[in-house]
């Protein structure tokens, strides 16, 4: 098959399997997990072809119905969109084999929502043109309304007004800057945007700056920076597990827009010094947020707000470089964040509930083979107790997570931050305060999350918790993802640095989807 | 014609504002809804404002920009009022469960 009808593949199979799933009836729920998990599979293995498709030759574009480009409703394929797309479907995929154990029966829909969720956020990372960014916005929004109010009960259904509420507001601001940006150069299209952006005449140049800011505004509410994000730590806490995994990406959806958008329209990179400030400041807010954290679900939250402001202030600086190291950082503190946002549940499922599972796939279970000599006289074990291995398997885990947060060596975290700080050291001022504020927020998050370590694992003797394999699994999947990612530092950290100097330069796209450069 | 579909645009988007900062649900969907018919206007407006222009191609009128209205920013509004629709009506639902679930209208489920 010709790879350019495999752009719009990452649209239309979440589309297909949604429609799919609706028809399958409830009595073969299998069925329907079955298809939800291919899907996201299918997905993952797309994004990967055509990462290497782009990789090698160049962006792909789709122009829809074959039309020229600026009139055309065109998607485009470049590295950052092909590797957001993957990230995406890998994301949903270890949600949803999370969810087969118990989520997914919680309420109706919850597998046909999912598919819509992977299939806007596919589309907004593909499309290169702005209204359709909106549409795309849009499906997501509402498929992550169903999944955030899946479940229901009070917390769910109130965070949730807050949550769409917002969006709608945010959603208004985005339309705002959309006409204002059309109304300035008429068109919408990125690409020729960043073309006649250059050649406005110059009494329109303040109107520019209001769409560009309204725009940016409804970015930055979506990628939870301060004050726009108070909206965030409720809405995913009250979340169940899988959907608050799979909204990890949500907000990453937000830190690209801007990137694509900004990068394009603006490339003197005139603004980032406001990006800079207020990605900071939501760094530091969001690393006392987790300090501040009783509970494990709000600490989670935090840490991904707080990296959501280490990407845009990075981003704000304006370096390629830079840029390289964050997108590097994204992937990393995405693929952490879902693993957390997992590992909480089966956490306090263990600490706070008995739940009985009747059917139960065991995964890990405790073989406490007890040496006769090493006991007692009450027959208690004197030393070198055995920890049951869902236990070390939880504990392990959670350390893993804390180190990723932290940006410890050796995991993927570290490279990522490293590869951020090094850039940032010869940036200036401004270089400096980024390396500093970085520098304290990691050692905050670092207490917050070791402070939960010992809270939750340093307590108390209980039964060792009972983990089903579907629950073990994506958690696995997940961090081997990050081993994988430090494992091949070197080559993913190339990839990122080509993805941002392609953004950063433009040519390439812009000369993809018009045929001149700009 | 500019001063009043500005004036509308304001007194709407004002209302809607000051409404989506009240504390009831009902107001918060009556303050979107405000909103989003002030955006719709305000998309049209993007167009530039005309009077007397065929909306599409029409037999006899030269076929040159000054004669005919901007069709993108129609077709936007289009599908702003059909998204804003269906998220009104999903966020009515979200306010019904809520008041259902929490005994009170009030946007944060207690007094």
């Amino acid at each position: 098959m010709n790879a350019l009808h495999l752009v719009m593949a990452p649209i239309g199979v979440p589309m297909l399997f949604a429609a799919l799933m609706l028809l399958v009836p409830d009595s073969l729920r299998r069925v329907r997990l079955l298809l939800n998990v291919g899907s996201m599979t299918l997905v993952f293995g797309v994004a990967i072809t055509l990462l290497l498709h782009v990789h090698a030759t160049g962006p792909l574009v789709y122009r829809l119905g074959s039309w020229p480009a600026p009139f055309a409703i065109v998607l485009v394929v470049d590295r950052l969109a092909a590797l957001m797309v993957g990230l995406a479907a890998l994301v949903g995929l270890c949600a949803m084999i999370f969810s087969v154990s118990r989520w997914s029966r919680a309420g109706v829909h919850f597998n046909a929502l999912a598919q819509l969720q992977l299939m806007g956020l596919c589309g907004a990372f593909l499309t290169g043109d702005l209204f359709n960014l909106f549409v795309f916005f849009e499906i997501l929004l509402a498929a992550s309304y169903g999944l955030l109010l899946h479940g229901s009960g009070r917390s769910r259904v109130v965070a949730g007004l807050h949550y769409v509420a917002v969006n709608l507001g945010a959603s208004s601001l985005f339309l705002i800057g959309v006409a204002v940006l059309y109304g300035v150069t008429g068109t919408l299209n990125l690409a020729d945007l960043a073309t006649r952006v250059a050649v406005i005449s110059p009494d329109d140049t303040g109107l520019l700056w209001v769409g560009v800011g309204t725009l940016g505004t409804a970015f930055l509410l979506k990628a939870g920076m301060w004050p726009l994000n108070l909206w965030l730590s409720p809405a995913y806490t009250a979340a169940t597990a899988p959907s608050a995994a799979f909204f990890s990406v949500l907000t990453k959806v937000g830190v690209y827009a801007l990137l694509r958008t900004w990068t394009l329209v603006l490339p003197g990179g005139d603004g980032g010094g406001v990006l800079l400030l207020f990605g900071l400041v939501t760094a530091v807010l969001a690393a006392i947020g987790m300090l501040g954290s009783q509970r494990l679900g709000p600490l989670v939250s935090f840490s991904l707000i707080a990296s959501a402001g280490t990407l845009v202030a990075a981003i704000g600086l304006g370096d390629p470089r830079l840029t390289g190291g964050a997108l590097f950082y994204l992937f990393s503190s995405t693929l952490t964040a879902c693993a957390l946002f997992l590992l909480v549940d089966l956490i306090e499922r263990w600490r706070n509930l008995n739940v009985t599972m009747d059917d139960w796939a065991p995964f890990l279970t405790a073989s406490l083979t007890e040496d006769r000599f090493n006991l007692d006289d009450e027959q208690q074990v004197l030393f070198s107790r055995p920890v049951p291995r869902a236990t070390a398997f939880l504990g392990l885990s959670f350390m893993a997570c804390t180190v990723l947060v932290a940006g410890l060596p050796p995991l993927s975290g570290f490279l990522g931050k490293a590869a951020m700080l090094s850039q940032a050291l010869g940036a200036g001022e401004r270089g400096a305060l980024f390396v500093v504020v970085q520098l304290v927020t990691s050692l905050l998050a670092l207490v917050a999350m070791t402070r939960a370590g010992i809270r939750y694992f340093w307590a108390e003797d209980r039964d060792p918790p009972k983990l089903r394999f579907s629950e073990g699994l994506p958690v696995v999947m997940l961090l081997g993802a990050c081993a994988a990612l430090t494992w091949f530092g070197g080559p993913m950290l190339s990839l990122a640095q080509t993805a941002a100097e392609d953004l950063h330069g433009r040519q390439a796209y812009v000369r993809a989807v018009l045929g001149s450069a700009p | 014609m500019e001063l009043v579909l500005s004036l509308a645009i304001g007194v709407l988007a004002g209302s809607g504002i000051w409404l989506l900062l009240r504390p009831r649900t009902f107001q918060v969907i009556i303050g979107l809804s405000l909103m989003s018919y002030a955006v719709n206007l305000f998309i049209f407006s993007s167009g530039r404002l005309a009077i007397d222009r065929e909306p599409i191609l029409a037999d006899g009128v030269p076929t040159t920009l000054e004669r005919y209205a901007d069709p993108v920013p129609q077709s936007l509004v289009l599908t702003a009022i059909v998204i804003g629709f269906a998220m009104t009506a999903l966020f009515l639902v979200v306010l019904l469960a809520a008041r259902g679930l929490a005994h009170t209208d009030h946007v944060d489920g207690a007094e």
